[in-house]
């Protein structure tokens, strides 16, 4: 009960996807119909003009019925090419509509949310698994549609010629349904955990494509070859056993048909014997029962297909009933009044199950055009303190607030638009450069992004690049330096003309010089921008006003250089680690 | 392997690619396919004898037990001969429903083996391809060829060949029949038939354009997706949500329509093959019936037509089954040629002999030992690694790997146009740590992607131990590398794991060590599982500086003796780098070690520093001759400081 309750609602979600393509939807059996009826008129036709034209000689008919016979083929032709293009129309229109929703979706997801389906099996579900909706959606729109007015149409036949025979078909049928709904219930669970490894196929896949420097310097060729293969192999293994279920199906339904042929062969035999029956119906119950049989392989088909497709819809499903952690208030705030920062008493942790928290009891204010410099070892919390401004994470407890109010509070597009963030590890997109400076600003003039670049310090080599602007970025940046990769991203970050600024450790790959140039840029080019500044050089914290020092997630000294270096012994330890290089 | 031939524009229907994915089909279930084809000949067979079941029924049995009944009466009637019959028929139809399990099932099995076999030579000769083919291939793209391009193959091996073989058969038996029944009749049918293959041939070869467009969409979205769900971060912080959208609905609108186009061609050849075969059908009826009437031609009689006409729509039916399955044909065809795209991707030419092996030092000499009694010695130091370098003259040398690696006037270009490196010379001598200095794009990666050979110089020589590096083998070359990137990349499966990957024979103790060298171990014993944590998504629950100290500790287990550090601290905070420096410190010890930095703290202490700039080094010393000499390097370190 509650598995058809769940499917219903499986169904209607995706249903709602259909849309603009509802016409071509309902069109397409209707104009199956129309090309089955024809169907059906034609041999009707042809006995007629056999009967009675040939058989009487008379030429006209012949030729009347000729041209209407024509007339007919046409016109099934015309339908059966019509309803053809709608379906096509129709199931790749819900396609698209499906990966539409999705990827609509994805957009809104947290990162939690992606993790749980992991970037490789959004993929699968986005492709294979709208794939085969698609394919089992044309499927339903067409034949089978198709297939049971065939099938009806022949039984209502057989029926018409002699009851009590036709009776046989009842004892066959049942024995169909049950093998179809235990084949269905054999292979279902089969295909969903394949698609599953599917997924971790595509996981072993997106490693080594994105890490392959890291494989081809360990040599590791061979190790990841094994490791695919034997998802590879036990894909196949569950694809064999799955199908093997599935295959017994069409011999099925031929068994029972050709069991029902010789029972009726019997009987009918007796039936004419004894003057119930004549040779010719006998003969033309069986050309009947051929069309019954062709029927219910296309319908074994139409099965197969469904039980596969019914697991991707479900992971289609999935994702369309995700909800996404980070969402909008009701009354939002239309406005950040500064760019002042408040945390209170914040607590966070990625999970939570984990118990030790990542940030324990934070307590901040800063001031709005305040330089923050901040300052930690490897893992403390800075990165995951600086997130959450900008909401790609909430806090677990206490606020943190932006212009006084809570970020929550604010439009989700709004406080990202006012909080630029220049992030530990740098993406680049496949696509020009201008292309991914658009991504700051997408009305951003040229001038304004040589005016970015200059700031950033990277206007000098974008100009060293034959194509200048529009040199063509690789996916990742593949074919720019870490160095210059982090200059174009803090220029797309410059551009959006934020209220704060967040550098995450953004210039570690840029020599201490053109990093003094692009701070000293930063400072004149917008005083009033509230900036915070990871870092693990303490040269790029010349112009902080304060400096916080955070320790395994709490705050360990706030302070001026000055200060900090004669009350705080973790900063004076950095300080010594980086000044002893400069002195010997 | 097939040839390989370079073709523009070639047509996924190509003489080659046909004859390629037949011989996966073939190649390694000669003796199933024989049983297939066998199987397949017998259930024709069946089927064929099936349509002359009623007619042997009732001329056979029924009308003449009819005849005795009139005669004598019902209740007379023998029905013996009519059930023996029966159960013939029965056991026909059984071997029939049997041989179809059999081919079907094998068929399944033989498909889903091909499937594994070409995802996993794919997969093989990925591995093989040079890193400048990951790095101008959309990643998403790439992953498309295993999922989406493979499916399509699926549907056309596991019924579209048997599909295929049948109707061929079945299509050949009737021809024979209708041949020796009336010949005038079977050569209308036959120009008839022709001009219809001829006809679906030509939409169906429309079609497989739209089908190769479909496979290719699909790819590009694939790609687009799985670069926007890994740059999530960025999307979100620039709230690029609406712009995604935009484009992923341009790209998705690109796969509808061609998916749409390739669809339409599909449904539409069903209908009208049909259609086509009703109008022959029509026409044999017609040609017979004034053959028979007009020019009273004695072989033609009513009951001819009528047979023949039989015959007529046994005939069609196959070549309409035929035409229904170009859909999955074009759509297999479409898939194999992206798939056979990628097994024809030139891979890393290794023409590499030079290999790496284990000796024994006796005296001066160098004895080959096999890895085994080298593992028992492993501490000893008279067991080294060394090249083995067989010469032209059938002699071969042992030269102990020693890490001294020296650059001759090396050229380089990535794209052929534009030139980043010129005239690079350097040697490092074993044991010596040589820092790369200079602005960002000056090329100091670059020239480590040259020593381990993941792109090749265009000119000079670089050489290692003395020995031409093109002359090593790739994998042994790599072998005595370690490299820590800037960006970590780390594995799905288990920290330990994770730090294993730079020697798949190392202990857990080994492994812990290593971890310890590059102080991770504090960190990693404060995880939730310790060394068993499991990883995931590259690790994102870690900090972009714990993956790195992981990377290194991987680097450090591999125990190479010559090291790339590539920005391998930039991520570390300068007081935990100061004591990872420590393990590094040790860790570099007794090796050749490459370093890339910016942080001159991290270089100061090198042996030899080279200032780049612009591709060309353009300063070269130590780092007080470099700091007196006042040039660039005085001004870089100085400028790092100024700030205080």
């Amino acid at each position: 009960m509650r598995n058809s309750e769940s499917n219903e609602i499986m169904i209607k979600r995706l249903l709602g996807s259909v849309r603009e393509y509802k016409r071509a939807s309902i069109l397409s059996p209707i104009l199956v119909t129309g090309e089955v009826v024809m169907e059906v008129l034609l041999p009707f036709l042809m006995a007629k003009i056999i009967d009675n034209g040939i058989e009487r000689s008379d030429m006209k008919y012949v030729w009347r019925m000729g041209l209407l016979l024509l007339l007919c083929m046409l016109v099934c032709v015309a339908f059966g090419a019509l309803s053809g293009h709608a379906a096509a129309k129709a199931s790749s229109g819900f396609a698209k509509n499906l990966r539409h929703d999705m990827f609509e979706k994805l957009q809104s997801f947290s990162f939690s949310n992606i993790d749980k389906f992991k970037t490789s099996g959004i993929i699968t579900r986005l492709t294979t698994d709208v794939s085969n909706v698609q394919n089992s959606y044309q499927m339903i729109v067409r034949i089978a549609v198709r297939v049971p007015i065939m099938l009806i149409s022949a039984m209502c036949a057989c029926f018409y010629i002699n009851t009590r025979m036709a009776l046989i078909f009842l004892l066959v049928a049942p024995v169909l349904l049950i093998a179809l709904f235990f084949v269905f219930r054999y292979a279902y669970p089969i295909f969903r955990r394949m698609f599953k490894k599917i997924d971790q196929m595509n996981n072993v896949l997106q490693e080594n494509v994105r890490g392959i420097r890291v494989v081809k310097s360990f040599v590791r060729e061979d190790y990841e070859t094994e490791k695919f293969t034997s998802v590879s192999d036990s894909i196949r293994k569950d694809s064999v056993k799955a199908e093997r279920v599935l295959y017994l199906n069409s011999p099925l339904m031929m068994m029972s048909i050709y069991s029902a042929m010789l029972l009726i062969s019997w009987i009918g035999a007796k039936l004419i014997i004894h003057g119930e029956m004549t040779t010719g119906q006998l003969s033309s119950m069986f050309t009947y029962m051929m069309q019954i049989l062709l029927s219910l392989m296309m319908i074994s088909m139409i099965v197969v297909t469904i039980v596969i497709s019914r697991a991707s819809a479900e992971r289609i499903v999935e994702i369309l009933e995700e909800e996404p952690d980070i969402t909008d208030p009701e009354d939002l705030e239309k406005e950040i009044s500064d760019g002042s920062i408040d945390f209170e008493h914040v607590f966070f942790s990625y999970s939570k199950k984990k118990e030790k928290s990542c940030l324990m009891d934070l307590d901040l204010h800063i001031r709005s055009g305040e330089t923050v410099g901040i300052i930690g070892s490897t893992g403390c919390g800075k990165s995951s303190f600086v997130q959450l401004i900008p909401r790609l994470y909430d806090v677990t407890d206490g606020c943190v607030k932006v212009g006084g109010k809570d970020v929550r509070s604010y439009d989700l597009e709004l406080i990202r638009n006012q909080v630029a963030m220049v992030l530990q590890k740098n993406v680049l997109f496949s696509g020009t450069i201008k292309e991914n400076l658009m991504w700051g600003n997408p009305e951003a003039t040229d001038e304004d992004m040589i005016r970015a670049c200059k700031i950033a310090q990277a206007d000098e080599f974008i100009g060293s690049f034959p194509e200048g602007y529009d040199t063509y970025i690789e996916q990742d940046g593949s074919n720019v330096s870490g160095g210059q990769k982090q200059r174009l991203c803090i220029a797309r970050a410059l551009l959006k003309e934020p209220k704060i600024l967040i550098l995450d450790d953004s210039t570690s790959a840029v020599d201490t010089a053109t990093d003094a140039l692009i701070q000293k840029g930063m400072t004149e080019y917008r005083p009033d921008m509230t900036k915070l500044i990871i870092t693990q050089r303490i040269s790029s914290l010349e112009c902080a006003d304060r400096i916080i020092v955070i320790d395994n997630g709490r705050i360990d000294g706030i302070g001026t250089h000055e200060e900090l270096l004669r009350d705080n012994r973790i900063y004076r330890e950095v300080f010594e680690s980086q000044k002893k290089g400069g002195d010997r | 392997m097939p040839p390989k031939e370079m073709h523009e524009n070639e047509s996924p229907f190509s003489r080659k690619n046909v004859k390629r994915l037949l011989s996966y089909v073939a190649g390694k279930h000669k003796f199933l396919l024989t049983v297939v084809f066998v199987s397949i000949i017998v259930a024709s067979i069946v089927a064929v004898l099936s349509n002359v079941f009623i007619k042997d029924l009732v001329d056979d049995y029924i009308t003449p037990l009819v005849k005795k009944a009139a005669t004598s009466g019902t209740a007379s009637v023998d029905y013996s001969g009519l059930a023996s019959w029966i159960r013939k028929v029965g056991i026909l139809f059984l071997i029939g429903v049997m041989v179809e399990v059999l081919y079907a099932q094998i068929m399944m099995v033989i498909s889903n083996n091909v499937l594994r076999n070409v995802r996993d030579d794919m997969f093989r000769h990925m591995e093989k391809l040079p890193v400048s083919f990951f790095d101008t291939h959309a990643h998403g793209d790439v992953m498309s060829y295993y999922t989406n391009d493979v499916d399509a193959m699926k549907n056309m091996v596991a019924s579209g060949i048997p599909a295929i073989i049948s109707s061929v058969i079945t299509i050949l038996a009737n021809l024979v029949g209708m041949f020796v029944l009336c010949w005038q009749l079977t050569i209308p049918v036959l120009i008839g038939s022709f001009l219809m293959i001829a006809f679906i041939g030509k939409i169906g070869g429309k079609s497989a354009k739209y089908f190769v467009r479909q496979q290719e969409s699909i790819g590009a979205l694939n790609g687009y997706v799985e670069e926007m769900v890994n740059g999530q971060k960025v999307v979100k912080v620039f709230t690029y949500e609406e712009r995604a959208k935009k484009a992923f609905d341009k790209k998705n609108e690109e796969l509808c329509k061609s998916s749409m186009m390739a669809n339409t061609f599909g449904n539409i050849m069903m209908p009208l093959s049909d259609s086509i075969g009703r109008v022959l059908y029509v026409m044999v009826a017609f040609i017979g019936g004034f053959l028979a009437i007009e020019c009273g031609l004695s072989v033609v009689t009513v009951g001819v037509i009528a047979s023949f006409l039989q015959l007529t729509r046994a005939f069609i039916e196959p070549v309409s089954l035929l035409s229904g399955q170009i859909n999955e044909i074009n759509m297999a065809m479409a898939g194999a040629n992206r798939i056979f795209r990628l097994l024809d991707e030139k891979p890393e030419e290794d023409e590499g002999y030079v290999t790496m092996v284990r000796c024994k030092k006796q005296g001066e000499e160098l004895v080959e030992v096999s890895p085994e009694e080298a593992l028992q010695n492993a501490g000893s130091k008279d067991f080294v690694w060394a090249w083995k370098h067989p010469h032209q003259d059938g002699t071969l040398t042992y030269t102990e790997v020693l890490g001294d690696v020296q650059l001759f006037d090396v050229d380089f270009s990535y794209d052929g146009k534009k030139q980043v490196l010129y005239d690079i010379s350097l040697h490092a001598t074993p044991g010596q740590k040589i820092a790369f200095v200079g602005a960002t794009g000056a090329g100091k990666t670059t020239i480590t992607n040259l020593i381990n050979r993941f792109y090749d110089i265009a000119d000079g020589k670089i050489r290692y131990d003395g020995i031409n590096i093109n002359k090593i083998k790739k994998a042994d070359l790599r072998h005595s590398l370690g490299i820590v990137l800037q960006d970590t990349n780390l594995f799905t499966g288990s920290v330990m794991e994770n730090i294993r990957y730079g020697n798949l024979s190392a202990t857990d103790e080994e492994c812990i060590a290593a971890a310890k060298l590059a102080n991770a171990h504090d960190f990693i014993s404060k995880l939730p599982d310790g060394y068993d944590t499991v990883l995931t998504s590259n690790g994102t629950d870690l900090s972009q500086g714990q993956r790195q100290l992981i990377a290194i500790a991987r680097a450090a287990v591999a125990d190479p003796p010559v090291m790339i550090l590539d920005e391998a601290t930039s991520s570390i905070d300068t007081r935990t780098e100061a004591i990872v420096q420590r393990g590094m410190d040790s860790l570099m010890e007794g090796r050749t070690v490459f370093v890339i930095a910016h942080r001159l703290s991290t270089v100061k202490n090198s042996e030899a520093i080279m200032v780049l700039e612009n591709g060309r080094i353009i300063e070269r010393g130590g780092h007080e001759a470099l700091i007196s000499e006042g040039g660039k390097y005085y001004q870089l370190y100085t400028g790092a400081f100024e700030l205080e």
